[in-house]
């Protein structure tokens, strides 16, 4: 075979070292469908190549964990026989290029994910980066975006038939060009019943089931390993297009065939399609596979081995089952209408070995393919830091208040939940919007478990490392203040291109970060997913770790948000807290009424973040909180607004005893905090005082209205009702 | 009693019916595949919500072809108690067993939120356990459920007491405010919103209990 030329090399992302070691691997030059098999396997997206030297660093064990980073999904003991495998997924370029699939084949992937497993998706969640819907130059191309994603997820998931229950949107110019569409999805099962990805059985059949393969999705993992350049747009036909009713019926058949005893293996097809199926389900086994193409069931005629090797349609699955049996796996699937065909077989010499017309097209050792793939040490320098800090004039709380819970980031986003059916499965005990994680009970074990997404570009950008262990934090925080325990983590790294030293930084930084919080908060990472290159025309995201963390806990109803009766102590865990002008400069009030960028995040004290969460998760227990908020972004003001959002329109009258600047005081977004209305003050401060934590009494709550002051001088007094309408109506208006 | 709850491929509330009569009734309740051509020993049969065959095309047009729907609609004939929920209204107003139809919704967007409805008729198998008038907090969660029908047949409805259920404050543009309403011979009923999603405390409400305690009642009498 004569060498290809260096275009050609170029176009499939492979530089000449890679193509090097590629020779030297197959000890020939490779085919034109190798090329393109190895060129998905070794893109970033596959291989993880930029970033695994430094994924080694985060924690992967723990306690409970069943199975950590390497599988389909994490999975952890919730006890009582059963496990939960979950994970996120980004699918950031395809919801550029095509909102509504983009997002849509993101869901459908993620849960796939989970689905392979052997475990029923029963919950998602989605973290999604808009560029902002109010911009006058951009906007109307946001709100697109943003409509189409939101659509694409209520289009797979509802159909699908699994409750999105949370989640976070926030609004940057940053992600103009370069939406994030992180997506989180967690199932359970019986910890017997676990299925793994692995081939195993020399002559076990290899079967592919569901869609059939057509053009779409070509090259789909190399393109979310690139840049994106004005060409880009013209990369619609590399999106694949979903088909949710497909998925459900292969999520049925899935777990029906897998009941029969005879899968050995199973991966769902995702990114590479065909292609990574084979050689990591191969590679895992420390087999080989073998397959003749003229097998696979195709929707066009006239495709190419590089083509059907290289598809990413959807909804496809392949597994190994044991020989002799495969007739029980087809029953199965024929009673769910759908197509499973062998197409091959497990052989002994560990080798991918591709047949078309009975022609070997590509013969390539599978573990080379799948776990040698180039690892680079890319050089790392300082991340970029922002500006000084400016002069920034004292504002009146009465005005800024409105103003801010009108912000995009702060507003309810109910215009977008609603849209999701949250609660399909009848498990959702609390869902968006309610309280500070979402909560599912689990029928089988009669316990619940919580999850809560989380991740603060603006914070990552003034400091990777801080931001990255403040999304943990404030994770673990949310969990606690619904009283469960974070038990275990996943995480998507959504940073820009790792060529470049100073993006490089950002993601060591943040890797160290997560790696660091996640030890001290004992909860291991046991998946993820890395999405580099997100930049537009050479202009970068905000670094954007998300985290995703999952608690457990007591099943009961939940203490939610909002005050439920006058004449409550309102206390805050935690105390008021302190800041400065540089801690200030990452903050929703600097973003939206100084519009500007500085300084540091929020300063993080994780043995005190810990000593809240105990305590809280205490008061919960004992029953002594009726409502239950931390605060996070919009600070202690925003806080305390939305908790008198509740049915029975119950505010505070406040009273902070603090020398802080008013907006400082009112805005600043110090973590470890959380806002809670008590009848019992005494005993509440008894558990703060164990876990020598402040925890002052802050005001007292009232009807219909909400009064912040400052040593007895009122900032800002507000009619509940007036401060609600602008908090439900304001994303509207956004959207239009 | 025995409730059956039919499984299209594409039904995603099967379980949560199965589980809502089941657990929260405590009746006995069986599961029954699309392409079964009888419904056995049933009391009464609930079509869930889901998405039958992907309704691609328009909810519940190739479900009303299932071999499935020939039994319903003898069980119905024969004066069997029938609850289509969401998915399954869409199915049985598609095969005729009730009148009208569902488009999508006003707004143009699925919603999924907790409604409140008015109790319009309690002269009904599915609402003998409830008081006129009474306010029930129940989920919907559907774009498709605005209900529509002609001049005629709304005043047809009306006129004979067959509104089961109307939305106080009319989510998703349907005519005359209805979510719920009756066949001929009252014994079969359809409503978008889910009372199963509402049948325990735990999540929120158990007004929807009412209609599978009412059923019960009826079947009890009977």
């Amino acid at each position: 075979m004569t060498a290809h030329p260096p275009e050609l090399i170029a176009q499939h992302q492979l530089t000449p070292s890679e193509y090097g070691k590629i020779v030297d691997i197959l000890g020939r030059e490779p085919s034109y469908t190798e090329l393109g098999i190895f060129s998905v396997m070794w893109s970033e997206h596959c291989s993880y190549k930029s970033s695994r030297l430094h994924l080694k660093k985060l924690p992967t064990r723990g306690r409970l964990v069943v199975q950590g980073p390497g599988e389909n999904a994490g999975i952890i003991d919730i006890g009582g026989g059963y496990v939960i495998a979950f994970k996120i997924e980004s699918h950031n370029h395809p919801s550029f290029i095509e909102p509504f699939q983009g997002a849509a084949t993101g869901v459908g992937g993620i849960l796939r994910d989970i689905f392979t497993m052997g475990a029923r998706p029963i919950a998602v969640l989605d973290s999604l980066r808009f560029g902002r819907p109010d911009d006058l130059g951009t906007g109307a191309r946001n709100r697109r975006i943003l409509g189409g994603v939101v659509g694409g997820i209520a289009h797979y998931g509802n159909c699908f038939g699994v409750p999105t229950v949370g989640g976070e949107t926030i609004f940057e110019p940053c992600y103009d060009g370069n939406p994030l569409v992180n997506v989180f999805a967690l199932g359970i099962c019986k910890k017997e019943d676990i299925f793994y990805a692995k081939a195993a059985g020399v002559g076990n059949p290899v079967i592919y089931v569901g869609a059939r393969t057509g053009r779409d999705g070509i090259h789909g993992a190399s393109m979310a390993s690139a840049e994106f350049t004005e060409e880009s747009k013209q990369k619609r036909p590399n999106v694949q297009v979903g088909d949710p009713f497909m998925e459900k019926l292969l999520l049925e058949a899935c777990l029906e065939a897998m009941h029969t005893g005879a899968i050995v293996g199973i991966q769902d097809m995702g990114a590479a399609g065909l292609t990574c199926s084979t050689c990591e389900m191969g590679s895992r086994g420390e087999v080989g596979i073998e397959i003749e193409l003229d097998q696979v069931p195709q929707r066009e005629t006239g495709m190419t081995p590089y083509e059907i090797m290289l598809s990413e349609s959807q909804e496809r699955m392949l597994l190994v089952a044991d020989k002799g049996r495969e007739e029980e796996v087809f029953r199965v699937f024929r009673k769910w209408g759908l197509e499973a065909v062998e197409i091959g077989l497990v052989t002994g010499d560990g080798k991918l070995r591709v047949r078309h017309h009975g022609q070997v097209v590509a013969e390539i050792p599978n573990r080379e393919l799948a776990d040698e793939a180039p690892l680079y040490d890319r050089p790392h320098t300082q991340p970029p830091r922002a500006g000084l800090i400016p002069d920034y004039p004292a504002t009146k709380l009465q005005r800024t208040l409105p103003a801010m819970l009108g912000a995009p980031d702060i507003c309810s986003k109910h215009w977008i939940w609603e849209q999701y059916d949250s609660q399909v499965r009848t498990n959702t005990v609390a869902g968006p919007e309610r309280t500070d994680a979402a909560i599912l009970r689990i029928k089988e074990t009669g316990t619940s478990i919580a999850m809560s997404l989380d991740g603060n570009g603006r914070y990552a950008f003034l400091s990777p490392r801080e931001g990255a262990k403040l999304a943990v934090a404030e994770c673990c925080r949310n969990l606690s203040t619904v009283g469960a325990r974070p038990v275990a983590a996943t995480n998507c790294l959504n940073f820009g291109n790792p060529e470049r030293p100073e993006i490089m930084a950002q993601l060591v930084e943040a890797i160290e970060g997560i790696a660091e919080a996640c030890t001290f908060f004992d909860t291991p990472i046991t998946g993820g997913n890395v999405s580099l290159y997100n930049e537009t025309l050479g202009e970068g995201i905000y670094p954007t770790p998300v985290l995703g963390i999952v608690g457990t806990l007591k099943t009961g109803e939940p203490v939610t948000i909002p005050f439920k009766n006058a004449g409550r102590k309102v206390m805050l865990l935690g105390g008021i807290g302190e800041c400065d002008d540089t801690r200030f400069g990452g903050t929703q009030y600097a973003k939206e009424f100084i519009k500007e960028l500085w300084g540091l995040p929020p300063a993080l004290d994780m043995e005190y973040e810990r000593r809240v969460q105990f305590a809280i998760r205490k008061i919960i227990a004992e029953g002594l909180a009726e409502s239950a908020h931390d605060l996070s972004d919009g600070g202690l003001a925003v806080a305390l607004a939305e908790c008198s959002f509740g049915p029975g329109a119950i505010g505070a009258l406040i009273d902070l005893d603090s020398d802080l600047r008013p907006e400082m005081l009112a805005f600043h977004e110090g973590p470890s905090r959380i806002l809670i209305s008590t009848e019992f003050p005494n005993k509440v401060a008894a558990i703060a005082e164990k876990y020598e934590i402040e925890a002052p009494v802050v005001g007292v709550t009232i009807e219909k209205g909400l009064e912040i002051r400052q040593r007895t001088i009122t900032l800002g007094a507000w009619e509940i009702a007036a401060l609600k309408t602008a908090y439900m109506q304001a994303f509207e208006t956004y959207v239009r | 009693m025995k409730f059956g709850v039919i499984v299209f491929p594409g039904s995603n509330c099967d379980h949560d019916a199965f589980y809502a009569v089941s657990r929260n009734l405590g009746q006995k309740a069986e599961f029954i595949w699309h392409d079964s051509s009888s419904l056995g020993d049933v009391d009464a049969v609930i079509l869930p919500g889901g998405f039958a065959y992907g309704d691609y095309l328009r909810c519940g047009a190739i479900a009303k072809f299932s071999p499935v729907m020939g039994a319903v609609r003898r069980f119905a004939g024969s004066g069997g108690l029938v609850l289509g929920i969401c998915n399954g209204f869409q199915i049985l107003v598609e095969a005729g067993l009730l009148p009208g139809a569902l488009i999508r919704n006003r707004g143009l967007k699925f919603i999924c939120r907790e409604v409140r409805l008015r109790t319009e008729t309690v002269n009904s198998p599915f609402t003998n356990c409830a008081q006129k008038g009474q306010i029930l907090r129940i989920p919907i969660a559907h774009g498709e459920g605005c209900y529509f029908a002609d001049q005629p047949t709304l005043e047809e409805l009306e006129a004979e007491d067959r509104v089961l259920f109307r939305y106080v404050g009319n989510p998703n543009g349907s005519l005359n405010d209805i979510a719920g309403i009756l066949n001929r011979g009252r014994n079969v009923m359809g409503m978008m919103p889910h009372p199963e999603r509402a049948s325990e405390p735990l999540l929120g409400s158990s007004d929807g209990l009412t209609v599978f305690q009412s059923v019960l009642r009826a079947v009890v009498k009977a």
